[in-house]
């Protein structure tokens, strides 16, 4: 059937919902009900990750072909199939959201204390729902999966929020709706031309230029508002606030991956000369993603917003690396997604330290913080410095390599993606000097302690994970060097023959 | 041999960093000197083999990046350049970890700054072995990021975060530059790997970007980069307030060794820099007016570790006109010289600190020679070979620079060799005003800091003795190596030079006026001093009273700060605000949340259309009735 001889991604999708039918079945009294939904989702989560590890050991770097594919006929009468498999572009992603959940869980061990069965199970769903995104191959699925992801990142913001959750949550909500509604326009208008919606089948359909141009926009109306990208960011830094921290993590981990991974899987590979059209314009909002959302960090006095706001602009260095359609660019941007997904989860991770000690977020209730609690600061540098991009951690190789692909397209361009580099280090340095320097004036700050072993325990494996690919990325980018090898070559080809089309 | 004169700092470092709660802090402490003496040992021994021996080599580690043509390793890349780099560093730092024993004796957690300290000897060591531009960019920014939590150490202090954060940001915008200069390096070339780009360099003079030779842009794209880690005129501005940081992390990272990066950049691009004419005389004049610019500021500047900064700043401008005028070599010697009595001058300065219990205006100090013999002693002979008095190691790599100004014969040469001669009697003269105010004249400390001065330890003694033997000692045992007549042996191609450029001949045949004048400018500034501040101490208050406009200008350090405030700080910040503010919340969030209002507003008007009075639904009804009739009727 697969490599791995029995449907490993149906069951790593799925294996959470086994979970939450536990955690359902549950009785008793709330303390006990409560630890045995911890208990219950952790050790699913677990399971599922070291499952999901298989793909890791097994996958194949030398083909660009899709691999693990499971195929059942779903309603054949239309052509919509089940189908899940993974590529290098996708593989990765699975890994990282099965990665993150666990974590998650383990951050919200003692800072989710109401409706503690509820919340896990959200949790659970929540990474089914990302998985199978990954995974689908089938555009219908994919919407599903797409879709159903608001579900419970709507009610984990909702429910378990800070103060204004109801409002964020409904803007997230809303926001994200607004644009897959014409996504689901887009895919019914492709059905009516191809007849499948099966992802394979599709990339050999070839598309009119006239209806590429309008379901490019329609997909970048659904992927540019979950990405997100200049000028319909502004839900982000609100549902980041009132998230909790572990709502936050997945939010900048995974879910903001979720436009970025569209626009490669769809817009490029389906309509490459209607994304080479578009180029020019999402390379200037990505610059203008980068500059002014950068900016505007550096004004806030929220912890977690302006790490918000910081994510905003590493993701216009994604979407300007998408759009340079070079290898180094393509390659750049899947491993910004991914560095982003490790880094910027820790920081959230990071401001839920002290926010659960504190109960506040603003950067001026602290100060001071490296004397009291030194293991901390040093987890807190690392993650600093690999956000601001230092050779050595994670954010390196994925912002060099767009710098670079960038360059070969317009310096320009190049240039301004390059001055996120001083601007990222001045609010990053600011957030830190902020928190952990200073003379501490606080009695609360004085009396602080440091983390305990289930913090070191969750910021372990992002913390070798921040470093490893920063110092060999070679064993993450040899996953997708081959796919996007194809990609691009894939890209050139139909523009060469565009071209030759209008020549003639 | 190779990999531990770049590994052991780093097991120095961790050992430091992360073992200190269960070994205790003496045992952290001396395992970062015991490290750093073995990388030592290591360092002496590569660079015997390598620049004295002759035997380069390359020790590859493993595959760092491979994306399309793109490919590159982390490895250690040994030949004279860099051999001559890590004898140095691991030499100096060794030296300063020792001396730190002492200095930091009294700090609250010694094992973070020596953990640092490692860190940072370790970056700087990747840089100068790295074997192609990205992993000398790691070396590059891993040293920006030691030096941000050196300049930051004592973390309670406001001004130290303010400066350590200037120190950082002002790097990052040089290393803007730096890395577009790899990507249009690798646009042109396909490679970032030194071996590569080095043997097409010639074949690429006529290759343009964007209407530019691709060449020239590269190399003003690098020295973007090298001016912001070298504190050049600019971008120089974070290096006297780096100053905030322990003494010794001035000795090493912001004298000795880091801010030479930058020159090293230059020396290392020496192939392609050769072929950029433009850029070339760009570095010169820019090194140029640095080392005069920077001497001016030091002749009024009151703090005893400013004042050597911008010498340091200075010198640093001579090393770049020498690689600008194209001897890289000369370049590189005086780097190699500076690096000891520089390192010698802050440690002397920091033992002098040390004695006047935490003092740094020398407004403050005086009268304290006798007491302090072996400071005193030590801060004359890193001030003679800093002035370039013969036998003294500056001598040797200072007149070299300032000939081959001369004798390169260009508009650019001339203008440097002025510049420097005009540097080198200033040198001179805040050298000595810095001396004779510190330790001669009336006492102006108060009387219980004056009873307090004292010699400081041997810990911290030995490495003064061993700097001040190398002030004296390394230009005259290096010279025949880096610029005599062993050096083509010496660099064994290392360095490019122009075949048709003839520098390190034309350095020797400059007329014979020219060396006089170098030694009448140093000896003149002296004597100037000595007789302005030593015989009528009156007199350099009467100066600057009658001048007071130049005096607060170079007070104020020609007002770079205040201007950069005024035209890059504040408008980001009010920008910042404004973007948010009416930006982000009034127009970007104003539409949707408009567009909800108006939808939640038209709700609540139709909501009292309904109000449960069945005679107004009735009415309604019935009117619903005459114009649904009306129109029937009408329409038929």
């Amino acid at each position: 059937m697969n490599a791995a001889g029995f449907p490993i991604l149906s069951l790593v999708t799925f294996l959470p919902l086994v979970g939450v039918l536990i955690i359902m079945m549950v009785r008793g009294d709330e303390a006990v009900v409560a630890s045995n939904a911890r208990w219950t989702a952790l050790w699913t989560s677990l399971v599922t990750f070291l499952l999901s590890l298989i793909l890791w050991a097994q996958f194949d770097k030398t083909t660009a072909d899709y691999q693990f594919v499971e195929q059942v006929s779903w309603l054949p009468d239309f052509g919509i199939g089940y189908i899940m498999g993974v590529d290098g572009i996708s593989v990765l992603f699975v890994l990282l959201s099965t990665l993150l959940t666990p974590l998650c869980i383990l951050a919200s061990w003692t800072s989710v204390q109401n409706r503690v069965r509820e919340y896990m199970i959200a949790f659970l769903i929540l990474e089914t729902m990302m998985v199978g995104m990954f995974c689908a191959l089938d555009f219908m699925l994919f919407y599903i999966f797409f879709e159903a992801v608001l579900i419970p990142m709507f009610l984990i913001i909702g429910i378990w929020g800070g103060p204004r959750r109801v409002y964020a949550s409904y803007k997230f909500f809303l926001y994200t709706l607004l644009g897959s509604v014409l996504m689901l326009l887009a895919i019914i208008a492709l059905w009516f031309q191809a007849g499948t919606t099966s992802i394979p089948e599709l990339s050999e359909f070839d598309i009119p230029f006239n209806m590429q141009v309008w379901m490019f926009l329609a997909f970048f109306a659904s992927f540019a508002v979950k990405v997100p990208m200049w000028p319909v960011h502004t839900w982000l830094p609100d549902a980041h606030v009132e998230a909790p921290t572990a709502g936050s993590v997945i939010l900048a981990g995974v879910l903001l991956k979720m436009g970025a991974y569209g626009f490669l899987r769809f817009s490029i590979p389906l309509l490459p000369e209607a994304s080479a059209y578009f180029a020019p314009f999402i390379y200037v909002l990505s610059i203008v993603a980068v500059v002014y959302t950068s900016l505007v960090a550096l004004a806030q006095q929220d912890m977690k917003k302006l790490i918000a706001y910081s994510s905003v602009a590493h993701m216009g260095i994604v979407t300007l690396g998408i759009f340079t359609f070079n290898q180094q660019g393509i390659e750049g941007a899947l491993f910004t997604m991914l560095s982003h997904g490790v880094v910027s989860g820790a920081l959230f991770l990071c401001v839920g330290v002290v926010y659960d000690r504190l109960h506040t977020r603003e950067i001026a209730r602290y100060g001071g913080v490296a004397k009291v609690m030194p293991g901390y600061a040093m987890v807190f540098m690392l993650f600093t410095m690999a956000s601001i991009a230092l050779p050595g951690t994670a954010g390196f190789p994925g912002e060099f390599l767009v710098i670079l692909g960038a360059w070969a397209v317009n310096p320009w361009i190049a240039l301004g993606a390059a001055t996120g580099m001083v601007l990222g280090a001045c609010y990053m340095l600011t957030l830190y000097r902020g928190v952990a320097f200073g003379k501490i004036t606080k009695d609360d700050v004085r009396a602080l302690l440091d983390m305990e072993a289930r913090e070191y325990a969750i910021f372990a494996p992002l913390i070798v994970l921040a470093l490893w690919m920063g110092i060999y990325p070679q064993s993450f980018l040899s996953f997708f060097s081959v796919t996007v090898a194809q990609m691009v070559q894939q890209h050139q080809a139909a523009i060469g023959a565009a071209s030759r089309l209008a020549g003639l | 041999m190779f990999v531990g004169a770049v590994f052991f700092p780093l097991l120095g470092a961790c050992i430091s960093g992360f073992l200190n709660r269960w070994i205790g802090v003496k045992a952290a402490m001396w395992s970062t000197v015991i490290c750093m003496v073995l990388a030592a040992i290591c360092g002496s021994l590569s660079f015997w083999q390598v620049a004295m021996g002759g035997q380069p080599a390359t020790v590859t580690l493993f595959t760092w990046m491979d994306v399309g043509e793109l490919e590159f390793a982390w490895s250690l890349r040994y030949d004279t350049l860099s051999a001559i780099m890590v004898g140095m560093v691991t030499f100096i730092s060794t030296l300063i970890h020792l001396y730190s024993i002492g200095y930091m004796s009294h700090d609250a957690t010694p094992p973070r700054f020596f953990a640092y300290l490692s860190l940072f000897t370790f970056m700087m060591l990747m840089l100068v072995t790295a074997d192609n531009l990205v992993q000398l960019f790691f070396g590059w920014e891993g040293v920006g990021l030691a030096s941000y939590l050196l300049i930051g150490y004592w973390y309670d202090r406001e001004s130290a975060n303010a400066a350590a954060m200037k120190a950082f940001i002002v790097n990052r915008v040089g290393d803007v530059f730096f890395m577009l200069g790899m990507a249009l390096t690798f646009l042109t070339f396909g490679s970032l790997d030194f071996d590569t780009i080095f043997a097409a360099a010639s074949s690429k003079v006529d290759v343009t970007f964007m209407g530019i030779p691709s060449l020239e842009l590269i190399g003003l794209l690098f020295f973007g980069g090298a001016c912001g880690k070298s504190a050049q005129l600019g971008l120089h501005t974070w290096l006297p307030d780096a100053m905030e940081g322990p003494t010794p992390v001035s000795a090493l990272i912001h004298a000795a060794t880091m801010v030479t990066a930058g020159v090293f950049l230059m020396c290392r691009m020496s192939p392609i820099m050769e072929y950029a004419p433009f850029a070339l005389s760009v570095v010169t004049v820019v090194g140029a007016s640095t080392a005069l610019f920077a001497a001016t500021i030091g002749c009024v500047q009151n703090d005893i570790k400013r004042v050597i900064a911008y010498s340091t700043c200075s010198q640093l401008g001579y090393m770049f006109f020498a690689a600008g005028v194209g001897l890289y070599q000369a370049a590189m010697f005086h780097l190699f010289t500076h690096a000891f009595f520089k390192a010698l001058l802050f440690l002397g300065a920091g033992s002098v600190i040390h004695a006047m219990s935490d003092e740094q205006d020398i407004r403050k100090m005086g009268g304290i020679w006798k007491k302090i013999p072996v400071t005193y002693v030590v801060m004359w002979i890193g001030s003679l070979a800093l002035a370039g008095i013969p036998i003294f190691a500056g001598f040797y790599s200072k007149d070299a620079i300032l000939e081959g100004a001369f004798g390169a014969h260009s508009a650019v040469g001339m203008y440097a060799f002025i510049c420097g001669i005009l540097a080198a009697f200033l040198t001179a003269f805040y050298s000595w005003r810095l001396l004779i105010l510190t330790f001669h004249g009336a006492p102006r400390a108060d009387k219980h800091t004056m009873d307090h001065v004292h010699e400081s330890p041997a810990v911290m003694l030995i490495p003064l003795i061993l700097l001040a033997c190398g002030a004296v000692l390394t230009g005259m045992i290096f010279a025949p190596y880096f610029i005599g007549d062993e050096y083509v042996r010496f660099w064994n191609g290392a360095i490019f030079n122009l075949p048709s450029k003839h520098m390190m001949e034309a350095m020797h045949h400059v007329p014979e006026w020219v060396p006089t004048l170098v030694l009448t400018v140093a000896v003149s500034g002296i004597v100037l001093a000595i007789i302005l501040y030593g015989f009528f101490p009156k007199v350099p208050g009467r100066i600057a009273a009658a001048v007071p406009g130049l005096y607060r200008f170079l007070l104020n350090k020609w007002y770079f700060d205040e201007l950069y405030n005024a035209i890059f700080v504040q408008p980001a910040k009010r920008l910042a605000r404004q973007l948010w503010q009416v930006g982000d919340t009034r127009i970007i969030d104003g539409m949707p949340n408009g567009a909800a209002s108006l939808a939640a507003g038209t709700a609540r008007g139709v909501v009292r259309l309904q109000t449960g009075r069945v005679a107004n639904y009735a009415f309604a009804m019935i009117i619903g009735l005459v114009v649904f009739v009306t129109l029937f009727l009408m329409g038929r």
